[in-house]
Formats: structure tokens, sequence, C-alpha cells
């Protein structure tokens, strides 16, 4: 099995990923910490948008809008 | 009195709970300089009465939102007073992220209960949980309900006085390892299929099935919000004025003198011995008439379905397919419920732009639409009187209004300093709105509505009188009448119709038809009138969301287009 870190962009629709890491500051990891997302959680790809819209993720039985570019700052590691 | 907080994550059935609890008499609040809202009501316990606050939903006590924030000022308000019990209400679907708040709750000085809500949908989901056991671990009252089905609610307030404060020690640090822990001793989850609804949602959401959905139902929407305010107009409230008020106001009218100051203060003109609603201009006649008779039956209608889209769960779906497009003219996904609403009626729309985070946003969203969202009774007038040129001429009309949101709203983007946040928002899963919590939001909105737009459509109403009766009319006329001919080529005569625009764009419209105006001038004329300043009753409700200086800015933005927009199509056409 290969593992793949690459950011919640890159993920297809339907697969699954661990985050592994946010890229930003202090205050972008609490806000997505309140909303469960945080470094061990997995997550599942549920959709994305025409041209660079929101991204929207399966997270326990909730789901998620994110904004294109603050999608690109969550890390996961994908296993193909 | 003794305190109710009811604290939890946003979507999770609080206002249910709230109405299952409370009474009719429901208020809705703002925190004082905010535009964040909250609703009290009371209910009772044996026989004490007892204040329910519905705080608004919060994800944690380390905020990050200003609804957030004041969620925790109304927590820590309360540590001091002895009386104050929180219910905590945590999605049963979604337990390991709701006790995020709920440890964070157990560790203040108030007594907590727990109501575990949403149980219902634990076993459609597959999820099983030990209640026995989560109330062992946390030691406080658990207390499983169904608030759509009442289910569990009578326990819950039987075993309110069971709350415990500070029941649960934990480190800081490890309160997500906690969490993991008592998740893992507590809660099973077995496989299940996807149900229609989860599958629905799914369809909802992707663009390709998405956006025609949307497209549906915005659709559906717009048609039941006209069915349901015409008929609430042409069954209820006209009849009402033409067969019940309008006597008695010809009866005041007579004992006035049929004229005079005062009478044309409280009653109006008088058109062949009858009174004219839409034109007579008195505070008692067109004063009352506008809001209730006209706007209100509309107010209504939209905020029937807006609670529907709210509470079924898909306005947030909505703001994501929206989101791209709106971020061109610097708003959130979100802000198109304001563009909605405006439709209907500008002060929905107006009050809508609450959703939007910043001030920025509030800005952009407010202006936009007050520029170019012409509402529904301007838009009816417009189809009557332009219409009858076709197809084309209507395009003219509403096409270049739609411009006009692009290109203002490009430029506003672009100029504005300061960066529009990107979309961050959970999307609940749709579930069938409980009627009663509908109602009461409806009551609460309406109410709300009424006390906020009927003293200023009479204040409004009695200015323009004053207006006239001083010549104030005439004298304006004259002064712009250079502007008004040159530019727009409109005789000056339309001035008397501007003037009546700022209190009722259909109205207005209404006064171009004795003007014998040309296609051109008919087209001009009609998106001069959406454009150039919000109706009385809108101007109103945007300086208190706005607040004075950013309303003189959007003000200034919507004369100087609507100069440059008017004079171009004198060029043009």
């Amino acid at each position: 099995m290969n593992e793949v870190l690459i950011d919640l962009t890159l993920l297809k629709e339907g697969e699954k990923g661990k985050v592994i890491d946010i890229q930003g500051g202090w205050g972008l990891q609490r806000k997505l910490e309140a909303l469960g997302i945080r470094p061990g959680v997995e997550i599942v790809k549920v959709s994305s948008q025409l041209m660079h819209g929101p991204i929207i993720i399966k997270i326990g039985n909730s789901q998620v809008a994110i904004g294109f570019g603050m999608a690109r700052k969550i890390i996961v590691e994908h296993k193909k | 009195m003794r305190k109710i907080l009811l604290m939890g994550n946003p979507n999770v059935g609080k206002s249910v709970v709230f109405s299952r609890l409370t009474g009719v008499n429901v208020i809705s609040s703002n925190y004082p300089g905010t535009t964040v809202e909250f609703t009290t009501g009371y209910m009772r316990i044996g026989n004490e009465k007892v204040e329910v606050v519905d705080v608004p939903g919060t994800y944690s006590l380390e905020p990050s939102s200003r609804a957030e924030e004041i969620a925790v000022e109304m927590l820590d308000d309360s540590i001091d007073d002895q009386n104050t019990i929180i219910v905590n209400i945590v999605d049963a679907t979604n337990l390991e992220r709701n006790l995020n708040l709920t440890l964070q709750l157990l560790k203040k000085d108030l007594p907590v209960i727990v109501d575990l809500n949403l149980w219902d949908e634990t076993k459609h989901l597959g999820i099983s949980i030990d209640v026995g056991e989560l109330e062992k671990i946390l030691n406080v009252p658990v207390v499983p309900t169904c608030a759509v089905t009442g289910e569990g609610i009578k326990e819950l307030v039987d075993r309110l006085l069971e709350a415990k404060a500070m029941a649960y020690e934990y480190q800081e640090e490890e309160r997500w390892h906690e969490i993991g822990k008592i998740i893992e001793r507590v809660q099973k989850v077995s496989h299940r299929h996807h149900t229609f609804l989860e599958r629905l949602a799914d369809a909802s959401i992707r663009p390709l099935t998405g956006i025609p959905v949307a497209l549906g139902v915005v659709y559906i929407a717009f048609k039941l919000i006209r069915f349901i305010g015409e008929g609430l107009i042409g069954y209820v409230l006209e009849p009402i004025f033409e067969k019940l008020w309008a006597p008695l106001m010809m009866k005041l009218s007579s004992i006035l003198g049929s004229g005079g100051f005062i009478h044309d203060i409280l009653i109006g003109k008088i058109f062949e011995g009858k009174i004219d609603f839409g034109q007579s201009f008195g505070i008692l006649t067109t004063g009352l008439f506008v809001p209730f008779a006209a706007v209100f039956p509309y107010v209504l209608a939209f905020y029937l379905i807006l609670s529907f889209f709210e509470d079924s769960g898909y306005l947030p779906r909505l703001g994501v397919l929206a989101d791209k497009m709106m971020h061109q003219v610097g708003l959130h996904g979100l802000g198109i419920i304001s563009m909605m609403l405006g439709l209907g009626c500008n002060v929905p729309g107006a009050l809508a732009t609450r959703v939007m985070e910043t001030k920025r946003e509030r800005f952009i969203a407010a202006t936009l639409m007050a520029i170019a969202i012409p509402c529904m009774a301007q838009i009816a007038m417009i189809v009557g009187l332009v219409g009858k040129y076709g197809a084309k001429a209507l395009m003219l009309v509403f096409g270049t209004l739609f411009l006009v949101w692009i290109v203002i709203g490009i430029l506003m983007n672009r100029l504005l300093k300061g960066e529009s946040p990107e979309i961050f928002v959970e999307i609940p899963p749709y579930r069938i709105p409980y009627f009663g919590a509908l109602v009461k939001k409806l009551w609460m909105r309406v109410k709300g509505f009424l006390r906020e737009a009927v003293p200023f459509v009479l204040l409004g109403v009695f200015i323009v009188n004053i207006l006239y009766s001083l010549r104030i009319v005439h004298f304006l006329s004259k002064l712009t009448g250079p502007v008004i001919k040159n530019l727009l080529g409109l005789p000056s005569g339309a001035v008397a119709a501007l003037l009546v625009g700022f209190l009722r764009k259909d109205v207005a419209v209404g006064m171009l038809v004795p003007l014998g105006l040309s296609l051109k001038q008919l087209v001009i004329a009609s998106v001069v009138l959406a454009m150039y300043f919000p109706c009385a009753a809108t101007f109103m409700v945007l300086v208190k969301e706005l607040g004075v200086r950013d309303m003189i800015k959007s003000t200034a933005i919507m004369i100087f287009s609507t100069i440059v927009v008017g004079g171009l199509l004198n060029f043009i056409l």
C-alpha cells in the first residue's frame, strides 16, 4: 500500500484520508478543531465545486464545507 | 428568577427543544451592539416561572466567531448567579465532536445537565450509545430525547434540578484524548446503508446535480411566495381595507371637514369622493395600507419559505453552490440569501445581511441588494407597465439591473479594503422541519418586522405630505430639472415619482403612467427608480444594520451609479 501526503483539494470524491497536519496559524487550527478537524482524524471527501469552489468533507457523521484556500492547508495521508 | 441556558453546537435541535419547553411568549433579541440573535422564553417547573434562553450555537468555549463570543459572554455573565442551570444539548449522532463543548462546560461553576438529542437518528445510523455508562462517567444527568416527537422532554424537565456543577475533572491539553476514551467506552457503530435522504443530500450539493436542483428549488420558492403573498393581499387584506377601513376613514374624513391640514396629514387626498390607498397619502390610509396590506403578506410568505429552507438544512448547501460566484463580488456564498430575499421585499433582504460575518461583506451585500435587486411589488408594477411592449423591453430593464449588480459588485470588491473570509460551515443532514419551532420563528420574525417597518412607513408618509404642503416638491423639481431632463431624458414631472419612490417603489412606478412616456423613457425611469435610493422601510432598516456612516457611503454609491447608468441608457437607447 502506498501512503501519500497530499492536501485536501487533491483528494478525489469518495476517497478517505487521515488528517496529518494543518498548515496554518493558531486561529485556523482552532477554527478547524471546533468542527472536529484535527490531526489523527479520518475524513472522507464528499465533493468539490467547479473552479476551486468549496470542498465538502464528511467527518464522523457530519459534513463540513471548507473554502478552497483553507482546504489547501489541510494535509492528509491518503492510502492508495 | 431561575434561568436555564440552552447551550450546544449549531444544528443540534436547540430551537426545537426551546420551543418544546417554552410557551407563546417568546422574544428574539440582539445581543447589544451585535447582529447576533438569541431567543428568550418562559416555562414552568412546578409552580415556579423559569426563564429559558436559547443561546447562539457554539462549538467550543474558545470562540472563533462573534456568535461564539456572545455565547461565552452569556455563560460568564451567569457564573455568579446561583439560579442558572445549563442544559447542554448534544447531537447524539455526533457525540465525539459535541463532547468537546460538554467537557468544557463541565469545568464551569454552573450546574449542567446533558440532553442527548436526535436520539431517534442514532438508530438509523447504526449508532448505539450506553447512556447509563455515559452518565456514570460524566457525573451529570444524561437524558436522551427526540425533541421533534417530544420523547424524553418530560424526563429532561423532571431531572433539571439534578444538574451538577464542576462534575468532571480532566486536563485541558488532554481534552480530545479524554473524549476519545469516553467514546470508546460508550459508543458502538455498526455499518448501515445510505438512506434516501442522504443520497438526496449528496446529490443536491454535487455541482452537476446540485445546480439544477438549486434552480428548481429557487423557482418553486418564488412561485410559492408570490402565491401566498398575492393570496393574502387579494383575499384577506385588501378586502379588510376596502370594506372595513375605508368607510371608517370616509367618516373620519367628513368629521374633519373633508379638507385642511390635519385632514390631509391623517387621511390624505380624496379622489372622486373615495380613498385611494395607493395615492391618498394620509398616515391612516396609505401609511397603514402599505406596511400591512402591501408588504406584510410578502414578508410573511418569505419568512415562511426561508424558515423552511433554514430548518430543512438546504440553505448552507445553496450557499456552497453559490460561493464561488459570490466571491467575485466579495461575498460569502450565504450572501445569496440576501439577494433572494430582496427580490421579494428589500426589508428582509436588508435584515438578512446579518448572516455575513464581516462589516465589509455586510456593506457590499446591503448596497448591492438595495441598488440592483428590485422588490416584488416593484417588479409587478414594472411588468405591468413595460410588459406590454414585449419581453425584450422587460429584458432591457432587468438585464440592466443584473449587469449593474455584477459590475458594481466587482468594483466594490476591488476597491473596498479588506478580504472576505472563506466559507467554513457545517452542512447539516436534511431534516423535516419541526412545525412548532417553525411557526414560533415565523411569529417572532413577523412581530419584529411590524415593529420595525410600520413606524417608519408612517413617518415616511408624514414627511412626504409635509414636503408637498410646503411646496418643497415643486422647489426640488426645479432644482433637479436639468439633471432629470438632460441627463436622463425624462420629463421634470418624473421628480414627483422619484419623491414618492422614497416611500414606495411600486406606487412610484405607477406615477409614471400619467406622464405619457415613450418606451425608452419607461425603461430608464424603471431602472432609475429601482436603483437610486431604497424605499423608506428598507432605508430605516439599513441605517440600523449598517450604521449612519456606512449608510451615507452606500447611498452615495447608489445615487452616483444611478446617474451614470441612467445617463448611459439615455445615450445608448
